[in-house]
């Protein structure tokens, strides 16, 4: 009987080996991706064990950490919900942040490198350890107008955005997207709570997790034209240079004419260059983009920062809110040539080009900094846990589309349309208002999209801010008429003007 | 039994490794306080010398009631019934702490349990000590073994669900706040069962033979108690819902009726029946569901226990394994140490999932020496075996020995994802009262049957100490084995 005893000793044996590979597998070779994945509860409670930082604008704390009984020792809340929270996002308990929960988390959570000197002050003062804060470029004020005159819009639209850039620096003033949510159930301690909410948000048909304003491109309508205006400038064309209009345009090889939004715009066969954008004549600028040419249009676009696909909104350094790429789409025939029909209809913001609201805004921003478009940021500062400055936004310069004496030009054409043309509706008391109005077609039987691109100046000459309201699916006609009166309220409320 | 002048015992041995145990045990109680408290408190020392004295005590009944037992097995898994101890305690500071509670006193709380349930089982272990004075005596009461073991076993299945049934798997008796596992006591004695049988019909079972493909296969006769235990082992499977427990039963069979006959073909048989019917009852649970379909998800959980729908299942998901596995992860090569981890988010780390979490605070270093131990008792119980000079003993100390291992293996193989999880208790580290106290039986019983293989032949001319072993060939040659108690 000995024989199969050592043999039942040798299958010992090899099982026993068998655990021990099995654990060097789970305990060595595992252990890195064990100990740092989300589902690891050592993570979520080392991560609660400190207070993360503040979240802040103007004074008024957008995000913070409450310290509970609990086994996590802090609880993120968010006291102004819905307004804020397509920016400063989220932090759920083990799982991924959004917003600039996200983007600035080692900085919030205080693993940052940057607050290395202070994690080691900390530990001999005998402090309680923090995370750092970070204050926001965001203007309350205008914020909250932003997200009133959206959600109480006159016409009921139930979806859009808004963005007001100060134009001279690039500090985002405000940033809405409607619909919003509350992001505080979402950062329950309780996982079944935030499973639900999520669960419930992720499933809604209007998309309240969206950011609208950064992540969706729509067609721009009219306010295309002010890149074909400047393109048109570029190119020899003045502001009194008379361009071809009329009631109806048909591009060479296509059948379906080009009309304007109303009978009595630009009926005449010549209108200059200016009053064809006050009045947003169609027609003109289909003329104008089609005799420019498809590439001077598409360089254009691109100068002024379509297609670029790697734009963040958060950070001067680094990360953000990623902003998804504003398009002018194809305008080729099978054989690579140029569909002037679709050059045509492009020229006008219809077919296939897509502008995000971002973008509308930095358009708008463009013109009024003379032709500078300063990199869009949301953080203004870094403090450290006691409130020392660790970092301080330092405005960058993102491109140059058009030089000063054009941006004037554009300048001068656009405060024509608020004046005379279209966007009466921006207009506001003691500042001077440029703009464009654009009513975008997008679906068939669907009510259009209503845009405005504009900017303010104070009595002393400076651009105080540049906005984009986009409104979508209008309904009552003259869907543009209502975002430019949003327009002016935004930008009153961040000029410092107070408006409601 | 008088000691025969000149023998080495290795008693002397035996208390020192105890000591130095000890000691271990003590040292990770400390730092288990210093890390939790932030201070040593005066009394650290206690639950470590209390257990010294327990083991001593049974150390002092081996010396003069098996003086040549095995010296390795009682340190060894003293050392282990000490972590156990220790890392129970740890836990309950743990929750002191959390409920803002007073520290529990040395017999408070669960760790303080398991120190009185140490103590009872080394009481029934010096018993059987003191009382079995040959292991033979216990071949007299071989059948009435074989039906209490085979009662013990299917009580649970019996019971009804609300009494019986705990995470799944039917493997328990619940009396209000009390519960055994009749299973732990079960496997004791079905290997005295299956010993005896097996000695009185190792003949027929081995000699009777059909040749096919070169391996000797046995009658189709011959085959009755196979079959019925792999059919009481697979009802095991279905009905208390654990394949671990049924594993162990058919394991521990095959593997007595291996060595018994000396004929592999008994292992080929024996492994195709066992894992043929886990992959039919796995195929069934897959199509019929019902009683299957336990097993099932258990298997389905083994195969990808990281997948949100088992992760996130309420019931029966994987969210326990995966714990374990993330904190094993986290504990890496070396562990936090004792006290330094937080062990308290495997759900069961104080029973099934002990394993998991002692790794989280000693590593894997610390995990393979305690496999080390395991492995040690084991092979030291295969030894006795090996070394005892009659078929029932070396049946009874294998089938011990080996179904011990098994059982390690089952249960830590589950735990770290190598086998589908099942609800076994580890042997001499889990917190409870049954598997500790028929562990340790097991154990005495190793002990005593060490104790007679390594005995010097009494009036014989000596042993035959260094030269290679001569096999017994007075045993081959009989053809029915009288056991002479």
């Amino acid at each position: 009987m000995n024989a199969p005893l050592r043999k039942a000793g040798v299958v010992i044996l090899v099982l026993f080996g068998l655990l021990f590979a099995n654990l060097n597998w789970v305990q060595a070779y595992k252990g890195d991706e064990y100990r740092t994945t989300d589902r690891n509860g050592r993570v979520r409670v080392a991560e609660y064990e400190i207070p993360r930082g503040v979240i802040e604008a103007g004074g008024q704390a957008l995000a913070e950490s409450k310290a509970t009984d609990g086994e996590l020792k802090f609880l993120r809340v968010y006291p102004e919900k819905q307004v804020y929270a397509p920016i400063v996002g989220y932090k759920p308990v083990g799982g991924a942040e959004v917003g600039i929960e996200r983007s600035e988390d080692e900085f919030l959570s205080g693993a940052s490198d940057k607050l290395f000197a202070d994690r080691i002050s900390a530990m001999f003062t005998g402090e309680e350890p923090a995370g750092g804060n970070v204050v926001l470029s965001i203007k309350p004020k205008a914020q909250e107008v932003a997200w009133k005159q959206l959600t109480n819009n006159e016409r009921g639209a139930k979806k859009g955005s808004a963005v007001a850039i100060d134009p001279r620096t690039g500090a985002i003033q405000a940033l809405v997207t409607m619909p919003s949510y509350d992001p505080n159930p979402l950062a329950s301690h309780d996982d079944k709570v935030s499973g639900a909410a999520y669960k419930k948000l992720n499933e809604d048909k209007d998309k309240p997790l969206l950011n609208r304003a950064t992540s969706e491109n729509y067609p721009p309508g009219s306010t295309m034209k002010v890149i074909i205006a400047a393109a048109a400038l570029k190119n020899g064309y003045t502001q009194s240079s008379e361009i071809q209009a009329g009631p109806e345009y048909i591009a060479p090889g296509s059948g379906a004419p080009i009309r304007n939004a109303e009978a009595e715009t630009c009926p005449s066969s010549k209108v200059t260059l200016k009053e064809a954008l006050t009045d947003s004549c169609n027609t003109g600028f289909a003329r104008l983009g089609v005799e420019l040419g498809g590439d001077k249009v598409k360089k254009e676009a691109q100068a002024w920062g379509f297609e670029q696909e790697d734009l963040t909104i958060g950070s001067l350094r680094d990360g953000g809110l990623p902003v998804t790429a504003s398009r002018t789409g194809a305008m080729q025939n099978a054989d690579g040539s140029i569909d002037q029909a679709a050059l045509a209809q492009s020229s006008i913001g219809q077919r296939e080009v897509r502008m995000t609201t971002v973008q509308g805004a930095l358009m708008a921003a463009t013109v009024a900094n003379g032709g500078r478009q300063m990199r869009p940021y949301l953080v203004q500062q870094e403090l450290s846990p006691d409130r020392r400055p660790i970092y301080n936004a330092d405005p960058t310069t993102l491109r140059t589309p058009i030089d000063s004496k054009v941006a004037g030009d554009l300048k001068e054409m656009m405060v024509s349309v608020v004046e005379n043309g279209t966007g009466k509706r921006a207009q506001i008391d003691g500042y001077e208002v440029g703009g464009k109005t654009g009513t975008a077609q997008n679906a068939e039987g669907a009510d259009p999209h209503g845009w405005f691109v504009g900017f303010a100046f104070n009595d002393k000459g400076q651009p105080v801010s540049a906005v984009c309201v986009m409104l979508e699916n209008v309904s009552g006609g003259h869907a543009s008429a209502e975002a430019a009166r949003i327009a002016g309220k935004i930008m009153k409320a961040a000029a410092g003007g107070g408006g409601d | 039994m008088p000691r025969v002048p000149g023998t080495r015992t290795g008693r002397n041995a035996e208390l020192g490794l105890l000591l130095f145990a000890m000691v271990i045990v003590a040292l990770f109680g400390a730092t288990a306080e210093i890390n939790q408290l932030d201070k040593l408190s005066s009394s650290f020392w206690v639950p470590a010398a209390l257990l010294t004295v327990l083991f001593v005590g049974l150390h002092l009944v081996v010396r003069f009631r098996a003086v040549y037992a095995d010296p390795v097995l009682i340190p060894a898994v003293a050392l282990i019934n000490g972590l156990g101890v220790a890392f129970l305690r740890r836990m309950d500071l743990e929750r002191a702490i959390a409920r803002k509670e007073p520290i529990p006193g040395i017999f408070g709380a669960v760790g303080g349990r398991q120190l009185m349930w140490t103590l009872f089982a080394l009481i029934l272990a010096a018993l059987l000590l003191v009382i079995v004075r040959d292991h033979k005596t216990v071949s007299r009461y071989a059948y009435t073994l074989g039906l209490v073991g085979i009662v013990l076993v299917m009580i649970p299945a019996v019971l009804p669900a609300s009494i019986s049934e705990v995470n799944g798997a039917r493997l328990w008796i619940r009396i209000g706040s009390f519960s055994i596992q009749p299973g732990e006591f079960a496997k004791l004695a079905l290997v005295s069962f299956f010993a005896y049988y097996l000695v009185r019909k190792r003949e027929v079972l081995s000699l009777a033979s059909r040749r096919f493909l070169g391996i000797d296969f046995p009658r189709g006769r011959d085959l009755g108690p196979v079959v019925t235990v792999w059919l009481l082992s697979l009802l095991v499977l279905v009905f208390e819902k654990d394949l671990g427990t049924a594993l162990l039963y058919f394991g521990l069979f095959v593997v007595t009726l291996y060595v018994a006959t000396e004929r592999a073909s008994w292992l080929i048989i024996g492994l195709l029946m066992f894992f043929g019917g886990v992959y039919v009852a796995y195929l069934l649970g897959a199509s019929v569901g019902g009683p299957f379909a336990n097993f099932y998800d258990r298997a389905s959980v083994w195969l990808d226990p990281f997948a949100d729908k088992f992760y996130n299942r309420e019931f029966g998901g994987s969210y326990q394994l995966v714990q374990g596995l993330l904190g094993l992860g986290t504990g890496g090569l070396f562990g936090s140490g004792p006290g330094g981890g937080s062990p308290w988010i495997v759900p069961e780390v104080r029973t099934d999932f002990i394993f998991a979490g002692l790794g989280e605070e000693i590593g894997l270093f610390g995990l393979s020496a305690l496999l080390v131990c395991y492995l040690l008792i084991v092979e030291r119980g295969l030894r006795a075996a090996l070394a005892v000079r009659d078929s029932f003993g070396k049946l009874v100390a294998g089938g011990l020995a080996f179904t011990l291992g098994l059982q390690v293996f089952v249960i830590l193989g589950g735990i770290t994802g190598l086998i589908p999880l099942t609800g076994q208790t580890t042997p001499f580290l889990s917190a409870g009262g049954s598997s500790l106290m028929a562990n340790w039986l097991l154990v005495a019983m190793l002990l005593r049957i060490s104790d007679a293989g390594r005995k010097p032949a009494t009036g014989g001319p000596a042993v035959q100490a260094g030269g290679p072993k001569q096999p017994p060939a007075q045993l081959h040659g009989a053809m029915t084995e009288v056991i002479k108690p």
